[in-house]
């Protein structure tokens, strides 16, 4: 097992529990620097624990069985015989949100669909994420002018890659994952700049927009949409 | 996949009656399409399709733009074939300002069309199967099929799915060097494909007895629904208009138009598999007698397209069924109207009809064998 | 496939329902495809003459699509003979106007395929098909009040606009022309 997370080389993991008093050795980040040169990985327990824990996730991502438009053909090609995301770990599409810790938003989101959209995604249990596939769920795409067109699913709930093209090749599609599992494999179950799904304060529901007579109400989640300010240099 | 107490239809339900809604997020209504059912027991009493989940706008926003601009939104039509619904759009644009094609895109044109034909064919095979529970492996087999088909088209166009091939007057391109040596290289592999997923399925029992006398619609009945490609043969009617038109150069090549006998679910599944060998014989005719020559007719300004006023009706037959384009021009650069007469929606009509009486899980299967695409269903 | 002139099928609308308002609208495209204009009172009439009379059996509508005239709103069917294998026959129905007289009978009961394209239409254009057996919206929701497919319809502005090059060049060159800039 220990090559799983060596350095090349002869290493060596040092695990320490909290009860040790190690804070010198966790701190000093020049003696950890030349202790990992020579071999020797320093972690506390809630790094393995992380990585043990986003080891597991980023390698198993179930996503959730779900296209929208041209964009979900390729999805499908990604997952055929071809391309095989089951190289990734993501070949199993869940029909259930409830079963899917991905949400690939395949294809344009219509205003009729966007309410059944942010619906199906607070039903899916944390932690999970949202890959926006194709043009059209990133802002509308060559559908932008439409008036059922929803421009772009972060609109109403967060995304955390996006996978540009107009239909994304499959490849473009395993790359997004891979960018996704990086993510992942990032994100810390302790101390500061936690992710959304180990954040107290993150809400845990979306509120789902409502059919309105002209458009939908709201037209966008404040607290989730916040476009860049633009600005140009003079 | 939700059941609820609350009534979907206008009117009281009996008591003991179920009322589902299928979709819209649900893994066999292939995308978005939702249906109202209510159920005694497992059977269909009544069954009310919802559109709209995929409106994208695309006629608003082909008449806000030029005509040409609306070429590559044709592609995102039925994206499965995208091809054929460039060429579709042409054709109406070509009868509306009278143009003439030369030889070289007319065949280029059916190449590329029949391709996709059978490319679609292909992975309905795919599709219909998982809507009968085998989900997984025959997707598996026809998408490494249709792969090999895109890489062609890839060669050709520069895009897999969404060619934007046919320009007013043409093609958009010639082929590349030895492009057609590899068609006719790939080609010759296809029947292999088909003939085995003849043996794995059309003996096979499951697949007899979820087909055979499901959904069963008379001839009288699909033509006045409106239904058209290989929904409405599979019915027995001898309708194609690649015959009945004779456009192109169809009438160059010899083919057969298959029919069903039954019209149930069984008809329309072999039909399709009948099609595609039809297909592979146009193209082989296709691809020895194509010409060498201009691919687009050079008198047509493609940018700044200003057709004459009037209106014109052109359609061709998709893999689908009649795929039609209504264009009114008032004499400017945009379309004053410009409508789709979309083979899959239409197709629906009939799709009540077509369930009343049988199990739910035969609703899906019905829904396969249509062989519907939303993109088309809702524009 | 022999051509059917809408002239033919005139003359037999004319000899066999001589009181319905039926006339030629020309088309000037080179298509060539001239329409028949019922007037909306007879077109269930028409239609169902259409459809059985024994030399034309247009058994097939296939195409119904509504277009938007300053005046009127127009739905155009596209008739087809599968048993002939001729057409296509353009028919054509106007409503009184755009408000409150925006409806033309509907031919689902003749056409079944009318369906779900005459409450496109519906939908779209908020042409109303009376007598059509289900008349709701078929692409949008319910609770939407406007009619998107017309010209004057504004849809929601819901894009986010970025300052581009474009703007401020636009803007210089608006300016310079304000007030050209005296040539020594
Ligand atoms: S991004 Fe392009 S391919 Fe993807 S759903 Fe939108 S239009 Fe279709």
């Amino acid at each position: 097992m220990n090559n799983l997370w060596a350095e090349p080389g002869n290493s060596r993991l040092v695990a320490s529990a909290k009860s040790i008093q190690t804070d010198w050795l966790m701190t000093d980040d020049a003696l950890k620097q030349e202790l990992k040169q020579r071999g020797i990985i320093v972690a506390s327990f809630e790094d393995i624990l992380d990585w043990g824990y986003n080891w597991g996730r980023k390698n198993s991502l179930w996503p959730l069985q779900f296209g929208l438009a041209c964009c979900a053909i390729e999805m499908i090609a990604a997952a055929a015989a071809r391309f095989d995301i089951a190289r990734f770990g993501a070949e199993v599409f869940r029909p259930s949100p409830r079963q899917a810790d991905l949400m690939i938003i395949a294809g344009t989101v219509t205003k009729k669909m966007a309410p059944l959209v942010v619906r199906l995604y607070n039903q899916m249990p944390e932690p999970k994420y949202v890959l926006a596939m194709g043009a059209c769920a990133i802002s509308g795409g060559p559908f932008k002018e439409g008036y059922n067109v929803l421009k772009g699913i972060d609109r109403y709930i967060p995304v955390d890659v996006y996978v540009p093209g107009c239909p994304p090749r499959p490849e473009a599609l395993l790359e997004g994952l891979i960018t996704l599992q990086k993510k992942i494999a990032g994100q810390r179950l302790f101390g500061k700049d936690l992710p959304r799904h180990a954040n107290p304060e993150a809400p845990a529901e979306y509120p789902v927009p409502a059919y309105g007579p002209h458009d939908l109400v709201p037209p966008s989640n404040p607290g989730v949409f916040c476009p860049p300010t633009p600005s140009r240099a003079e | 996949m939700s059941a609820s107490s609350s009534n979907f239809f206008s009117g009281t339900a009996d008591a003991g009656a179920l009322e589902v809604s299928l979709g819209p997020h649900h893994p066999s209504t292939h995308g978005v399409f939702r249906m109202n059912v209510r159920m005694e027991g497992e059977t269909v009493v009544k069954l009310q399709p919802v559109f709209g989940y995929l409106h994208r706008n695309h006629e608003k926003i082909a008449e806000k733009n030029s005509w040409l601009a609306a070429m590559p939104y044709t592609d995102r039509l039925d994206y499965i074939c995208s091809g054929t619904n460039n060429w579709a759009y042409a054709v109406a644009v070509e009868k509306l300002a009278g143009i003439e094609v030369p030889e070289r895109a007319e065949y280029l044109r059916v190449i590329v069309g029949e391709m996709t034909r059978l490319q679609n064919h292909t992975a309905f095979l795919g599709f219909i199967l998982g809507d009968m529970g085998a989900w997984g492996s025959a997707l598996m087999y026809a998408f490494r099929e249709r792969e090999k088909i895109l890489d062609l088209f890839e060669e050709l166009t520069g895009a897999r799915m969404m060619l934007n091939y046919a320009r007013f007057g043409g093609v958009r391109c010639d082929t590349p060097a030895g492009w057609l040596d590899k068609a006719r290289a790939y080609l010759a592999t296809y029947p292999a494909f088909l003939d085995e997923m003849e043996q794995f399925l059309t003996g096979n029992e499951i697949l007899l007895s979820r087909l055979q006398g499901v959904g069963v619609l008379s001839a009288q009945r699909a033509i006045n629904g409106g239904l058209s490609g290989p929904v409405l043969r599979a019915s027995g009617v001898d309708y194609d208009i690649r015959k009945v038109d004779g456009y192109s150069i169809y009438p160059r090549l010899k083919f057969r138009v298959p029919r069903g006998e039954v019209g149930d679910c069984f008809d329309r599944f072999m039909l399709r598999l009948l099609e595609a060998r039809e297909s592979l014989k146009i193209l082989q005719q296709a691809l020895d007698q194509i010409p060498e020559g201009p691919v687009v007719n050079p008198a047509v300004k493609q940018r700044g397209f200003k057709p004459p006023a009037g209106e014109a009706y052109g359609r061709i037959e998709g893999p689908k069924g009649e795929l039609g384009f209504h264009l009114v021009s008032n004499g400017t650069e945009k379309p004053y109207r410009y409508h789709v007469r979309p083979p899959s929606l239409i197709n629906l009509t009939l799709l009540e009809e077509m369930c009343l009486g049988t199990k739910i899980a035969d609703v899906m299967v019905i829904l396969g064998s249509i062989d519907i695409v939303l993109g088309e269903v809702d524009r | 496939m022999s051509p059917l002139l809408p002239q033919t099928v005139l003359d037999r609308l004319h000899a066999a329902l001589p009181q319905a308002r039926v006339e030629l609208v020309n088309n000037p495209s080179p298509s060539g495809q001239h329409a028949l204009l019922v007037h909306r009172e007879d077109a269930v009439q028409v239609a169902e003459f259409l459809k059985n009379d024994p030399e034309l059996l247009l058994d097939y509508a296939s195409d119904v699509s509504g277009v938007d005239y300053p005046e009127y709103l127009e739905a155009v069917y596209h008739l087809f003979s599968i048993a002939k294998k001729h057409g296509p026959i353009v028919l054509k129905t106007r409503t009184g106007d755009r408000g409150a007289d925006a409806s033309v009978p509907s031919l689902t009961r003749v056409w079944k395929s009318a369906d779900f394209q005459e409450r496109e239409a519906f939908d779209l254009f908020g042409i109303r098909f009376e007598g059509h057996p289900d008349l709701r919206r078929l692409l949008m929701w319910e609770e939407f009040e406007d009619f998107p497919l017309r010209k004057d319809y504004v849809a929601p502005n819901d894009c986010e606009y970025e300052p581009t090059p474009h703007g401020d060049i636009v803007q210089k060159a608006a300016a310079a022309s304000a007030s050209p800039v005296p040539q020594a």
